[in-house]
């Protein structure tokens, strides 16, 4: 248990070296441990010199929530409680936020939804808290299976959202979102997301720079507004009255606002492309005419259905979209040259990911786009139903 | 910024949507082109000194932030105006006034057009404004007025002003009074 000391320039208040994010994610030493996703995220926050955490840990989500939690208890994270539910947990989130905390929280599903007003409010305050969206999807009878569904809901907060295909990507992307939301150009909200279950609760092999290593941390006064201090009171803009009038001055203030929010979103591409090695990952045959366009696991089970058609000796790759907001559309047209059948394989019944990568191909690319395989409700997505959804839509020899 | 203004009766497309995004560090932007700080520091000093009405809007971080830091600059962007021949309207804070503003003596984030038009400012620097609020304002100054816009930022620019320039400390102000005085010669102003 680390004992809680003053913050200097060189150490945090649990004494941990403070460290720039280029040292923690690329130069620092690593070593290999065995671990669930969720006990990848606790080291993550354990490193990220987090000032708060609030959470809802109702069972069943994951055990992320809880083990943030046990990081208060050892002194690592700077204050931590419980919402009364998933709305109280993210208007305290954006409090915290807006007084200058470095604010992390986890929900998933059904809480993303109850939530759901927060967040295109805490883009609008302009506010780089983090979100891990844990992804379990939304219907009636309640689910608690893997499904992305609610994904499709967060697309038009305002906020960034990247996504992780498995914890050592989680680790390394929970770290990082914090440097690119702080930003002060970009300073939005971001939303890390994975699917639940499939890493949240599976045990994988992750590499771990030492945990007496911590990043510097926020500082809210390069923010774009400025933070609640004994001098400004909370959510000042929310009370001013040109969000009541019905004027042109009062539509341009929003329409202009609104615009901004978005250009904040666009501004991070630059840092997440340093951070995150790119904003596309890219595996298989650089000359295939196959692709899939995947994110999260689905791009692992695309990886399988790419190594099988090999073995029929039809050439395919897998491009991974890290970055869903800002969505990666330049870096997709580079790698979809010369591709004329696109499949895009999904873990939710509505296809968000098959309309975005349409919207951002319509005009642009020739391809033929196929919204599919698609699972949901908790369903796996074996490789054979990629392979069988292929050989349904190409004539190949050998299927 | 790819165009001054005005644009249309909407923000849209925004500087980001047309390509064009804050500078790298050690750069400065004019218009939709990457230049080196000193270029943009002599292309903003002849915009201020020779279009009309040139003004600087100072904002909270200079006008009312305890530091050191701010007072060295609050006395420089004094001398920025003498030199630049500009006249200065602050932001004194980002709160929409209402009934009405008085144009005459300040510039408001929220409907900072309504001060150029009365003002009939042709060239203004904004300066000392929180990031957000100078966003939103320059995005609405381009879409309704001519005004070219400088934001001389202390962090990231603006890649909505049609002149920015970064990372901008008393250090700099410094560098550019000095550049703004031999552009003042050399234009025999």
């Amino acid at each position: 248990m680390a004992s809680i000391k003053d913050m200097t320039d060189t150490h945090n208040w649990s004494g941990q070296k403070l460290v720039t994010a280029d040292h923690m994610l690329f130069e620092a030493p690593r070593e290999k441990h065995f671990m669930t996703g969720s006990e990848v995220l606790k080291e993550a926050v354990k490193r990220c010199t987090v000032d708060a955490s609030v959470s809802y840990p109702i069972t069943p989500q994951s055990e992320a929530a809880h083990l943030i939690g046990e990081l208060w208890a050892e002194g690592y994270v700077g204050m931590y409680f419980r919402g009364e539910n998933e709305f109280g947990v993210m208007a305290e989130v954006a409090g915290c936020a807006m007084a200058g905390a470095r604010t992390i929280t986890t929900t998933s599903g059904p809480g993303t939804l109850r939530a759901m007003e927060n967040f295109p409010q805490w883009s609008g305050t302009r506010i780089p808290c983090q979100l891990i969206l844990m992804a379990r999807g939304i219907n009636s009878p309640l689910t608690i299976q893997p499904d992305n569904l609610e994904v499709t809901f967060m697309l038009e907060t305002g906020c960034m959202i990247w996504y992780a295909e498995n914890v050592q990507e989680l680790f390394d992307m929970s770290i990082a979102a914090f440097i690119v939301a702080e930003k002060p150009d970009v300073h939005v909200p971001i939303v890390t997301v994975v699917d639940g279950f499939f890493v949240s609760h599976t045990r994988e092999s992750v590499m771990l720079p030492a945990d007496d290593i911590a990043l510097f941390p926020y500082e809210p006064y390069k923010a774009p507004l400025p933070p609640i201090d004994s001098e400004t009171p909370p959510g000042r803009f929310l009370r001013d009255p040109f969000v009541m009038k019905s004027n042109y001055i009062s539509y341009a203030t929003h329409a202009s606002w609104q615009w901004e929010v978005r250009s904040a979103v666009e501004r991070s591409r630059r840092y997440a492309k340093h951070f995150l090695k790119g904003l596309v990952h890219v595996t298989g045959s650089e000359d295939a005419e196959i692709a899939f366009v995947t994110c999260g696991t689905a791009s692992h089970q695309a990886k399988e259905a790419e190594r099988e058609l090999m073995k029929h000796g039809i050439k395919s790759k897998v491009i991974k979209l890290r970055t869903i907001r800002p969505f990666p559309k330049e870096e997709l047209l580079k790698e979809l040259e010369g591709v004329k059948h696109i499949f895009v394989p999904e873990f939710n019944v509505v296809g968000w990911l098959e309309k975005e990568v349409k919207t951002a191909l319509h005009n642009n690319h020739t391809a033929n786009i196929v919204g599919g395989p698609r699972v949901a409700g908790g369903m796996s997505l074996p490789a054979e139903a990629i392979l069988k959804e292929v050989f349904e839509h190409i004539n190949v020899e050998g299927k | 910024m790819a165009n001054q203004g005005p644009a249309y009766y909407s923000p849209y497309p925004t500087a980001l949507y047309e390509g064009v995004s804050t500078p790298v560090e050690g750069k400065a932007i004019l218009l939709d082109k990457e230049v080196d700080e000193e270029t943009a520091m002599r292309e903003i000093a002849k915009q201020m000194l020779t279009k009309e009405n040139a003004t600087i809007f100072p904002g909270p971080q200079v006008l009312y932030s305890y530091s050191d830091e701010a007072r060295k600059k609050a006395a420089l962007i004094k001398e920025m105006a003498e030199v630049l021949n500009a006249k200065m309207i602050p932001m004194y804070d980002y709160r929409p006034k209402y009934p009405k503003i008085d144009a005459e003596i300040e510039i408001n984030p929220n409907h900072p057009n309504l001060t150029i038009w009365h003002n009939d400012i042709k060239a203004a620097i904004f300066i000392g404004v929180h990031c957000h609020y100078a966003n939103v304002a320059l995005k609405m100054v381009r879409c309704e007025t001519d005004c070219y816009t400088i934001a001389m930022c202390a962090l990231s620019g603006h890649e909505d002003a049609m002149a920015t320039i970064r990372d901008q400390h008393a250090s700099d102000l410094e560098q550019f009074i000095k550049i703004a005085r031999e552009v003042k010669a050399e234009l025999k102003l």
